[in-house]
């Protein structure tokens, strides 16, 4: 299958900001207003060995068209922030600060406004699409059901539109498929089929959780090139969840660096790998195999493991594991340091 | 130069799929077809392709979980699949295997002691304070402590987990190890340090791996030698500085293609010294 020429501008981060110059895009220059805001949002999940905070204060914002990524460890709170955007942390959950999405305020909604939106104003995508759908209903259904359930749609009605989103996501076929079920379908093209299911109502936010971490990689770059290109034609915002150093690269203008529940790196992309302004980023990057390394190369290794959210220490999260540290960043935790153009990061020896 | 340890020979394998029609034939599936390698003691052999090539079925076979549909799997001399039951039991000390998820590999319900220990008890019938010396042994090969014996899996995390697994294959000191995407599940510096550690086995041990991953990087790093799988045949080999940068096949290209890098973008540094302490 020939590949299609990536997206001008979003998909390819060099070819974005080559395409502008000099200089980064900053979000408060911007004239129109923020799809999505995220203020000090600070999330305690009750686990059984007490309240463990899961998010410790993280803020970012994000303009229709924008492509954001958060980056991340098992266990960094990645993904408990795409499940707080999304009103669907476990039961038990606390959460303070705010989430503002086109100007209303989300955390304070009941499960039926928040019914509304998922599905509706949020598309989700997902790691497993074999998870995701439903086994014993045709995709055809499932495409059709939020397009019924949001948009009032009838069941002919539903079915077409459900057969223009099966083409808009390039899925061969798509006649056929839409009374094929699930199993029937490769994994890439399961991943599809979630991803129309997302853009049914035509979202204004796309948020996806390692949509292509189940898959092989020539898929993976296929699905990507496809979100990215759905993305910038109809404008909306991506949040993009990864443990993948180069699907960021590829993919996103933004990147936000998360560890131990704090955003500790933020910045656009390019920037944030061309300066690795914190300790972890720059572990994270040092312990990536990459190709044409010599053969026996040993790895460098972040030392220790990431520690328990229940018994997080005091002051910055990595402290225990960072080889630059000192006695003050045990005392409190960082403040945000600038580091470039709307790129910060929160460690206090970023000169070091 | 080293003696072969493990020779595969021709190697096809079909499996029959479902009867769609009462009356007519069941339709087979060609999942590996005329596969031929050697593997020297003490190297590394990668082998990559997509979901569908047929690397877990090389797997299976190379481990003697299946029967061959044709050819052979020699292994230091033995040929696996013709051998009487009682002597492949006994064979199997010598190949030893690494699941890709060490949260679905390791049984909840028992010690770590017990798991580790198992293949001992099993192949060799050692007694019970042999079992535990040995398992010291390995738990201490891959930098576990002895009281780690006594705790359950859901008690350490995934990279230590699949630690465990392989101080489980090395506790019957394996001549091959088999090793199904080892660190795909695992988080990057997780992944870091389990690389480490299998490189460091072999120095120590001489174990051989078959090394089966779709990551190429991972694969580069590992292996002295690669081979492509693509819908059951090699379609290329070859050592890995060779194969990922002068791919000759078109399908190698494509893989190599679909990586995502960070190194396309402008000014990127390839190699950012760490200023992170070494780990133990």
């Amino acid at each position: 299958m020939p590949r299609r020429a990536p997206a001008p501008g979003l998909f390819c981060a060099r070819s974005f900001w080559a395409s502008r110059g000099v200089g980064y895009r900053c979000h408060v220059s911007a004239p129109q207003p923020e799809l999505l805001t995220v203020t000090d949002l600070r999330v305690t999940l009750q686990t059984a060995r007490g309240p463990a905070d899961a998010l410790r204060g993280i803020s970012f914002a994000l303009q229709r068209g924008d492509t954001v990524g958060l980056i991340g460890e098992s266990g960094c709170g990645k993904s408990i922030t795409a499940l707080a955007l999304m009103g669907l942390l476990p039961d038990g959950a606390q959460v303070s600060g705010s989430i503002r999405l086109a100007g209303q305020e989300l955390t304070t909604l009941d499960e039926t406004a928040l019914c509304r939106l998922r599905g509706n104003r949020i598309g989700m995508v997902f790691q497993e699409p074999m998870t995701a759908l439903n086994p014993l209903h045709t995709v055809g259904r499932q495409i059709a059901e939020p397009l019924r359930l949001h948009k009032g749609l009838s069941g002919t009605a539903a079915r077409a539109e459900a057969l223009r989103l099966l083409q808009r996501v390039q899925l061969p076929q798509a006649e056929q498929r839409l009374d094929a079920y699930p199993h029937q379908l490769s994994g890439g093209q399961r991943q599809r089929v979630v991803i129309a299911i997302a853009l049914a109502c035509g979202p204004d936010l796309l948020v996806a959780d390692e949509p292509t971490t189940a898959l092989d990689v020539t898929i993976q770059r296929e699905v990507l090139d496809l979100i990215a290109e759905l993305v910038a034609e109809d404008g909306m915002g991506l949040l993009l969840i990864s443990h993948d150093l180069g699907v960021m690269a590829q993919t996103v203008q933004r990147l936000l660096v998360m560890y131990g529940g704090t955003v500790v790196e933020s910045g656009p992309t390019a920037a944030v790998f061309e300066r690795l302004a914190h300790p972890y980023t720059r572990g994270l990057f040092a312990a990536r195999p990459r190709l044409g390394l010599k053969r026996g190369t040993r790895l460098a290794t972040i030392p220790g493991r990431v520690p328990e959210l229940a018994d997080m220490p005091r002051g910055c999260p990595f402290a225990e594991r960072c080889g630059l540290v000192i006695d003050a960043c045990r005392a409190a935790d960082p403040p945000p340091v600038p580091v470039g153009l709307a790129h910060e990061a929160r460690c206090l020896r970023v000169d070091a | 130069m080293n003696e072969v340890l493990l020779a595969v020979d021709n190697l096809s394998k079909r499996y029959k799929l479902p009867r769609e029609n009462l009356l007519a034939a069941a339709p087979e599936v060609q999942a590996l077809a005329g596969v031929s390698f050697t593997l020297r003691a003490g190297k590394s052999l990668g082998v990559v392709g997509e979901s569908g090539s047929g690397k877990s079925t090389l797997a299976r076979l190379v481990m003697a979980l299946e029967k061959p549909s044709t050819g052979r799997v020699v292994l230091d001399g033995l040929d696996l699949h013709a051998l009487p039951p009682e002597a492949l039991r006994q064979a199997r000390s010598k190949l030893q295997m690494v699941f890709q998820d060490p949260y679905g590999s390791l049984d909840p319900r028992r010690s770590v002691g017990q798991t580790v220990a198992e293949p001992l008890a099993v192949l060799h019938g050692a007694s019970r304070a042999e079992q535990r010396e040995r398992a010291v042994e390995a738990l201490d090969a891959v930098g576990l402590r002895a009281a780690d014996l006594a705790k359950y899996p859901h008690e350490f995390s995934g990279g230590q987990r699949q630690r465990i697994a392989i101080a489980r294959a090395l506790i019957t000191r394996p001549k091959l190890i088999v090793a199904d995407e080892p660190v795909s599940a695992l988080d990057v510096s997780v992944q870091a340090q389990v690389l480490n550690l299998m490189q460091d086995l072999q120095d120590r041990f001489g174990v051989t791996y078959l090394f089966i991953s779709h990551d190429l990087a991972v694969v580069d790093l590992v292996c002295d030698e690669v081979i492509v799988l693509w819908q059951g045949r090699i379609v290329e080999q070859g050592p890995p500085e060779r194969l990922f940068t002068a791919p000759e096949h078109p399908y190698t290209r494509r893989l190599l293609a679909a990586v995502p890098g960070i190194a396309g973008m402008a000014g990127m540094p390839q190699n950012v010294p760490s200023p992170l302490p070494r780990s133990p």
